[in-house]
């Protein structure tokens, strides 16, 4: 999983049925010290994140067809966790 | 998932079976800052995308199951097309 910090969100009318209802934030990686890493992409968020949260974000589809079940779910990366304190270093 | 923009098409009209009436679309990634992320690539397109429109893609294993034949060599798939993005920069 990732460290990622909320940027905002992404609204579309044209979208695969299952992402109907649910909500498309941008993320970016971040470091344990909250520096970003490498680029911004999207994530569909799980746990009521907001913009400027620090989350937890798992990119990887069986983890996320675990969380969703939905055979055929053409979902990548779910947000899973807001982070309270990261102690690193 | 990531951000693009469709900036092509392309016609191959000798396709894998199971992609028969897959449209295919040449896009660029992109981060939030709509700042490009690496090299177009050519993805499926499950919403009817056009030349021209921010969209965003799933990829990997995610990306044929948006479609609706999902057992299919394909690693990029348009799933949205963006109507708005609230982000901080």
């Amino acid at each position: 999983m990732k460290l990622c910090r909320v940027l905002g969100t992404v609204v579309a009318t044209a979208k695969h049925p299952v992402y109907v209802g649910r909500k498309l934030m941008v993320v970016q990686p971040v470091d344990e010290l909250g520096q970003a890493q490498g680029h911004s992409f999207l994530a569909v968020d799980q746990v009521q994140a907001g913009e400027g949260d620090l989350v937890l974000v798992n990119s990887e589809g069986n983890g996320a067809r675990q969380l969703i079940p939905i055979e055929k779910l053409p979902i990548r990366s779910l947000i899973v966790g807001i982070v309270d304190q990261v102690d690193a270093g | 998932m990531y951000l693009g923009r469709v900036i092509g098409t392309v016609v191959a009209e000798r396709k894998y079976e199971g992609l028969e009436g897959v449209k295919l679309l040449v896009v660029q990634p992109l981060n939030h800052r709509r700042e490009p992320t690496g090299e177009p690539i050519v993805a499926a397109d499950s919403v009817r995308a056009g030349p021209g429109e921010l969209v965003y893609l799933t990829h990997a294993r995610e990306a044929a199951l948006a479609l609706d034949i999902s057992f299919v060599p394909v690693d990029a798939t348009i799933i949205g097309i963006v109507d708005r993005m609230d982000t901080t920069p």
